[in-house]
Order: C-alpha cells, then structure tokens, then sequence
C-alpha cells in the first residue's frame, strides 16, 4: 500500500507522519496517539470520531488522513483552550450529560462545531444537530440541556 | 447514622472530567510495546459439520506470529459462568466453549472456528481469510417452535433443543377460568434485539515477569479470570483481569468476550496482543436479548378483577445456553407483573436455535414478561370498557402482599399504583392534534423488576476504605464501572460516613487481584450489594475515629459527627476536633484506620423448579411510565411526544445519576418498541451495521419527565432501590398501549414498525 508524508495541525500541534493511501483519519489520529477519538463503527453511522477540521465538523472514520493534508484538526483534548470549548465542558460535567462517556467527545464536538454555526439555537435545532452522534446511555436529555445552557448562557 | 452531605446530592462523578477532556482511557486505547494484533476467525454458516480446518497457509504468511485451532486450546469446553463463587449446577451452566471443534457442529454464523496473532492488524486479517475449512452443511432449525418439536434438527449435541423447563402453579387455574366471566387471549412475538453500546468488545493481554496472564478488558465481570484460567488450564490466581471504564454494557458485556482469545495468543506467542471487535463482529457475535414467543390468557370477572391468568413463555435461547436458564426465570417470577390473581399458571421453555446465542440483557427476562401482562391488562380494559388506570388499580398488589407466582412476600413499600398514577397525572394536558391524519394517544404500564440477584446464587460484595494521612480518602472496589457511576457512588458513600469532600476521595477499581471482589456489575446489584459493603466498610472507620475524637474531646461518642473534615459535636460544632488531628491520634494508638467489608445477600436453597415457590429476589423497584404518542395514519409513522418515568428509587444517593437511569431506559425502551430487530433471516443476520441496526436518535427522544418517589424502604445503603434494569421495564408496553389508544392497532409482534401500523390500519378500515 501507498504512503503519503502528511502535515496537519491537531489542536496547534504540527503533526508530520506517513499516512497510508487509505487510511482513515480517524485511524491516523488514534495511531498518533490522539485516542480520545473513538472508533464505534468506521462506517459514519454512530458520530463517536466526530472532530473539526479548518471549521467543520466531520466524522473521522469517513474522511482520509490524506484528505486532512494540510488542514487544521480540533479534537476534544483541543477544547480546553478554546472558551466554548470549556463551557461545553463545564456544562456536560454539572448536568450530567455524560454516563460511559465514549460519545462523549465526538458529541461535544458536534456541539461546538454546531453552536459555531448558530449560537442560539431552540433544543429542537440542538436535537437536530446532533442527531448523527449516537447516545446509548443519556436519552439524549441531559445533553441537550448541557449545550442549549450553553447556548443560552451566551445570550446574556 | 449521620446526615446526608454528600449523598443525596446530584455531584459530578469522578470520572465525568476525565471524560470531557478526552483523558479517560478505554479499552482499546491501551497499547504495549511489541504487541500482536488478533483476529478472529468465524463461520459463515449457521449449521453445519465442521470436517477440518488446514492453517498451513494462514500460519506461512509473513509476520503471523500465531494461528490457533481448538486443539491448541488447554481447556476448549468449560461452562458459562458469571461470576458466580457458589455453583448452582441443575442444568443452570451451560457449554463454553472457546472455538469450533473439527467432528462437532457449528451452531451459528459468528461461531469462532480459529486465532490470529500477527504483526498487524492486516496481516491477521488476511491470515483468517487464507485458513481453510471444510464444512458440511446441515440444515438448522431457526424457529423455537420448530425447534421443539420432536425430531427437530439438533443444534447442540444433546438429544432435544430445550435447554430449561420452568414452572410456577397457583391455586387451580382450571376453575379460576371456569369462574371468570371474561377471557381474553392472545400471542406476541418479541424479537432479538442487541445492546448496541457504542464501544464494541475491546482488550488487551500480556504476561508479566512471574507468569501471570494480565488481561485489560472491559467487561462487566472481572470473576471471569476464574473462566479463563480454567480454560488456560491455570490455577486462578495465574490469571489477572484489570477493568478498565466500560463504553456501556447492558448486559452485553457480562459473559466473556475476547478475553480467552487474548489470553491464548498470548500465552502462545509470550507477547502482548491486543483484539478490538470492528462494530460489524460485535453486532454478530455478542449476545442478544432473547426473542420471546408469548401465550397469554386471562380470566375476569365483569368488575375488572383478574381471577386466571395462564402464560407460556418460548425463550430463544439461540445457539449456546449462556443465561437463558436464569432469563427463563426472571420471566417466569415475573408473569404476573405487580397483580393479585388468585389462579397462575405459568410455563416457561427456553430453546436452542441456530441463530446467534442470547444472553443477558438489562431487564432480562423481566421486560419480556412485562411487555405480554402490560399489553394484556390494556385488551382487557378495552374489552371491559374501563379505564386503563383504574383496572390497574383493582388488580394491585400492596405492601405485605404475595407476588401471585412465586408468593414471595413483598416486605418494603410497594409504590403502586401511586407510580402510576403519578406518572399517568404527569403528561399534563393532552396534546391537541392540529392535522387530520394525526391521531393521539395515551398508555400506560406499571410493573416491578427485581435488584440484586436470584438468592439462590448466594451473591456478596466487599469493600475496601481507608483514611489516609492527610485526610484523603481511599476506596478500593472490584467494581466495573458500566457508564452509570457505580464506582462514583462508592466514594460517595465513603465520602459521605467520613466527613470528607468527593475530591479527596479515589477509587481504585476493577483490578481482580488487588481490589476486593465486588461482584458483577449486573442485575441492577451494585448500588445494593457494592453500596451496603462500602457503608459497612466506611461505618468500621468512622467509628473508630469517633471512639478516639470522644477520648480526646472527653464526650460521648454518640455526640459526635464528622462533617467538613472535623469531628465536631453535634448541635455545638464550635467544639471539634480536625479529622487529621483523629487520625494522627488514631495512627499513634495503632487503631487501624482501614477497613474491608463484605455486604452479603439473603441465601435461599434452590427451588423447585416445575413449581417456584419462595423467596427468589431480595427485593424489587416498582414503577410506571406514560406515554403519549402521535401516529401518523397515512403513513403508520409514531411520533413519542411525552415519557413520564416515575418509580420509588427508595432514595435517589445521586439524584442526577439516578435520573440518567430513568431517561436512559426510556429512550433505550423506544428503541425496543419502534425500531429495534436484530433480524436473522435463516441464521443469517440482517442487520450487521448500526445504519440497518436503528436506535433512538435525539430527534427520536422527547424529553423525559422523571418522577422519583423515595420511600426509603430499599435494602440499599439509606434505604435505597436499584433503578439501571426497573427504568427500561413498563416503556414498551406504555408505547404499544398508546398506539392501540390512538389508532385501535394492536401491536403483537415488535417493533411496531409504520409498515405493521398501516397494514393493520388497512386491515381494520376493510372490517368497518
């Protein structure tokens, strides 16, 4: 199989490695030890890899590492530095929006990568928006209350 | 007993920063150096001869480092066990066995037949394509009632398919029909359904400096190690699980899953190997909920008063036993739901089929059971022009009542129907449909649901607490943390009898050679049995700091509590003592500041199996939801538009936790009435990925009202009730009734597909 040296940014750090032609990126980012992206189906059916890249939000098992050449990559190790990024996290952990916690970061994610879109947003749009990332455990409840504070919380 | 501070709140867990952060490592995020990448080899047909199996090829292939057939296994065929250290024998453990053997049978696609261990992931995976086998093919027999009929194909190597017979008869059900003036009956099939927790079945296994197998799993039960090393042909103490944090169970992780294949590998090749299922091997060889084929007849009087009810229950048990005796049983107890009927008769048949193999699935056989006596009440208040509250109501059993199967008396609170009639109270207005082709409707169903396991089983939990000596706090705990905050609520616990904040308390868990046993985390146990050991442990502490403060402050020690990391006297706390100051008093004595505890359940002998009487549970959780949905009769499309989940929890500890529970369940339990088939067309499986496998999306949830009442009548630490299973019971019935309630479809095999609504909605508009 083909290699290809690629060059990305994951939450600002250079990454320089090889990338196989078909290799996903959700692959080449766990292989490069960025493990909070999970790997749930590799087929884009369960939202568990989702990350942001140059802004949108994708879902790494359906997108190539070589695709990624060149682009800038946001995981969840990522939102700390960003001030949404810590609300959303603040916010998942006081309302008790996450249980197994491994939709847990591709879901916050979506949410980011959503209220980056549209920052007031009713819980239906929320629900919408987050309707590619699969929860097993919440029912959904408590994270939608989690991003729609969020949300509100920057209304005022 | 000192007051709450701790528990009782709705504080973030432990774990839930490690999680957002995207810190918190799971199973298959561990990596070792120079570790071999496993595969699993499995057959593509559900029934067949194995002949022979040639690995000369697969095992010549550059960079396989092993290939391994059931010859090279130490101990191919042991039993299922789970957990359990007392055995219960009487045709309750069924064959584990590791791979297909060549002369036996092949019993479902998905069987494993042999095991790769190379240097990648690609290499053992093209190693599994280039191992050849022969198979004879054999027809099978899919259906459970085919299955039992005499001369059936045989799945297994016994001479009948039927796995389990169970029983329970009360009073004389032929002149309890006889004397009724209504009788209704009828049949419902419930499919396989499937876990689908979003972490597929992942871990990783190396040998350590003196020999001992390491294996970093998640799973629901590190006891396990015992079924490994037998299958190692290891003593077990040869044999080390650590649990890591568990990306959702549900029982799907309770029997053992790549763990021995891990194990093997690498006992052969001396290195690290690690085997991660892709989510279409997990969907195709992890256990299943058990299809079920239900019986039901029930007889009344005019007034709505259920006098016979008979019910036989066919239990898919699949092509390996597993847990089917034990979901045979939780069925059969529960047949009756929370009702006073005076004449029982109920049959239980658990089966073998070529299909994948059943198992644990939370509820277990409780939502079957639950789905066939809800749906029934519902016909027959229709039949009695009643309403579905009230012949509820005249059916219910109370506090110091008998469960009309088994008769075991029911000892705490029994919280209906005041569930359901709160939940019921709970939809509030109903909702006004503005188009023509939507019609609205109401259900409800109440029932109970068993924590802790069948006492039979004779089940315990320990713990470990220890204060240190700056005031933090240890706990150690066998125990797996599925997602729920199982671990979490230890601490709390701990935290909570020591007078210390969360953040200083760490649990160590799930290591099962250095934490305490704790048991499964399973059968809605853990905050019961885990809980109950944990306060017992923490209570041997906390006194003797008390017994030392009372020395040195000169008071009673019934005067004293501890709270914010003091020993203060009640009612005077500006009197105190800081807790450093006791423990170093402590240490000074040599009063040992640590204790481990074991919490023990009720011991029951093992009952008759053809007729089940006595107690079989500790104890249950009782509870109800209401539904509201909207069908679309155009297009046989159900919207749900309210969920009220209201049950006695005895005392939310974790009132967030406890409520994750009750949305959880509920949305999993829409899932399970509207969309969820693990469909296997002549044992073939139809739905090998989650875009055919369909669960509830957000856009599928309503936003669940949760209503706890806290009877405090539990057998939980502070009187509380196990709540993971109890909240998926009663969801499903409440939605097939509130179908029936808006179109007058009656839903009898699940899912309630749209393509099932408009058939029968076309079928009834012919009838007009």
């Amino acid at each position: 199989m083909e290699e290809y040296k690629i060059q990305l940014t994951v939450n600002n750090e250079k990454i320089s490695a090889a990338a196989k032609a078909e290799e996903s990126l959700l692959k080449f980012l766990r292989r490069n030890g960025f493990t909070e992206v999970k790997c749930g189906c590799e087929k884009g059916d369960c939202g568990s890899c989702t990350v942001i890249m140059n802004g949108k939000t994708i879902k790494s098992c359906i997108t190539l590492a070589i695709q990624a050449n060149g682009k800038e990559i946001l995981t969840a190790k990522g939102l700390e530095k960003i001030e949404i990024g810590r609300k959303l996290q603040e916010s998942f952990v006081q309302h008790g929006a996450v249980q197994c916690g491994f939709c847990t970061a591709g879901m916050l994610m979506a949410a980011k990568g959503y209220l980056d879109t549209n920052p007031k947003p009713d819980k239906a749009e929320i629900r919408k928006a987050i309707s590619g990332n699969l929860c097993r455990c919440t029912g959904y409840k408590k994270i939608v209350e989690a991003i729609y504070d969020v949300a509100v919380g920057d209304q005022k | 007993m000192s007051e709450f501070k701790v528990v009782g709140k709705a504080i973030p867990r432990h774990d839930a920063w490690a999680k957002v952060r995207g810190e918190l490592k799971y199973a298959d995020d561990f990596t070792l150096p120079g570790m071999l990448y496993a595969k699993v080899c499995r057959s593509k047909y559900p029934a067949a001869k194995l002949i022979s199996i040639d690995i000369s090829k697969a095992k010549s292939l550059k960079g396989v480092k092993a290939v391994l057939t059931a010859r090279d296994v130490p101990r191919n065929e042991t039993v299922t066990k789970f957990g359990q250290s007392t055995d219960v024998k009487g045709g309750f453990e069924g064959l584990y066995r590791v791979l297909a053997e060549e002369g036996k049978k092949i019993r479902f696609v998905g069987e494993p037949t042999a095991l790769v261990a190379a240097e990648t992931e690609e290499i053992a995976e093209r190693a599994c394509d280039l191992i050849e086998i022969k198979y004879e093919l054999l027809p099978g027999v899919f259906d459970p009632e085919e299955a039992m009929k005499p001369n059936a194909y045989l799945v297994g190597e016994k001479d009948s398919n039927i796995v389990n017979e169970f029983g329970c008869l009360t009073g004389d059900i032929e002149k309890g029909f006889a004397e009724s003036e209504v009788i209704i009956e009828d049949r419902f099939e419930i499919p396989f359904i499937d876990h689908a927790y979003l972490e597929p079945e992942a871990g990783i296994s190396w040998l350590d400096d003196y020999g001992t197998i390491n294996i970093r799993v998640c799973s629901q039960v590190i006891e396990h190690f015992r079924d490994v090393a037998e299958v190692l042909n290891l003593p077990h103490n040869k044999v080390r699980y650590i649990g890591t944090m568990i990306g959702g169970g549900f029982g799907g992780k309770e029997d053992i899953t790549v763990e021995s294949f891990i194990a093997l590998l690498t006992l052969k090749t001396k290195k690290p190997v690690r085997l991660v299922y892709t989510r279409e091997e997990s969907l195709m060889a992890h256990s299943k909920k058990h299809a079920f084929i239900e019986k039901y007849k029930i007889g009344a009087k005019k007034n709505g008063e259920i006098i016979a009810l008979e019910a036989h229950y066919i239990g898919n048990a699949g092509a390996y036993t597993y847990l089917s005796p034990w979901v045979g049983l939780y069925a059969t107890v529960s047949a009756t739901g929370p009702y006073k009927i005076p004449n029982v008769k109920i049959k239980t048949q658990m089966v073998l089929t070529n299909n994948v193999f059943s198992s644990a699935f939370r509820g277990f056989g409780s939502n079957q059971a639950n789905i066939g006596y809800e749906s029934m009440i519902d016909e027959l208040a229709i039949k009695l022009n009643m309403d579905p509250l009230e012949i509820r109501k005249i059916n219910c059993m109370h506090t110091g009542d008998a469960l009309s199967t088994t008769k075991q008396v029911l000892k705490t609170y029994v919280a209906l129907p005041e569930a359901a009639e709160k939940a019921w109270a709970g939809l509030g207005e109903p909702t006004v449909s503005k188009e023509e082709n939507i019609k609205i409707g109401r259900g409800i169903a109440m029932g109970q649901m068993s924590y802790g396991r069948m006492t039979f089983l004779r089940d315990s939990s320990r713990c470990y607490v220890k204060l240190e000596t700056d005031g933090s706090l240890i706990v150690r705990s066998g125990i797996p943390d599925l997602g729920g905050g199982q671990a979490s609520l230890l601490s709390q616990i701990a935290a909570n009898e020591l007078g210390v904040p969360m953040e200083k308390v760490k649990i160590y868990n799930t290591d099962s050679m250095l934490t305490p046993l704790a048991g499964t985390t399973t059968a809605t146990r853990q905050t019961y049995m885990s809980g109950n050991a944990a306060l017992k442990a923490a209570r041997e502490v906390r006194n003797r700091i008390l017994n030392k403060a009372a020395e040195v402050l000169n008071v009673n020690p019934d005067k004293l509590d501890i709270v914010s990391e003091k020993v203060v006297v009640k009612y005077d706390e500006s009197e105190y003592l800081p807790l450093t100051e006791a423990i170093q008093a402590c240490n000074a004595a040599g009063i040992e500041l640590y204790s481990e505890a074991q919490f023990n359940a009720p011991f029951t002998g093992i009952p008759d199996l053809t007729n089940i009487k006595g107690m079989t549970f500790p104890d249950f959780t009782f509870g109800a939801q209401a539904v509201e949905v909207a069908v679309d009769i155009e297009t046989g499309q159900v919207k749900v538009l309210k969920i009220v989940s209201c049950y006695d929890i005895g005392k939310a500890l974790n009132p967030a936790c406890v409520e994750g529970q009750m949305e959880g369940g509920s949305i999993q339990g829409i899932g399970y009435a509207l969309s969820e088939d693990f469909a296997i067309e002549k044992g073939i499986p139809q739905t090998p990925s989650l875009a055919e496998y369909l669960i509830p999306t957000a856009v599928d949830s309503p936003e669940v009202k949760t209503i706890m009442i806290e009877s405090g009548g539990g057998l939980g630490p502070y009187g509380a009730k196990g709540i993971g299973e109890p909240s998926f019971n009663n969801i499903v019935p409440a939605i097939l009734n509130a179908i029936y309630d808006a179109t007058g479809v009656r839903i009898r095999q699940l899912p309630a597909t749209a393509e099932k609504i408009i058939r029968d909605l076309k079928k009834n508009f012919f009838k007009k």
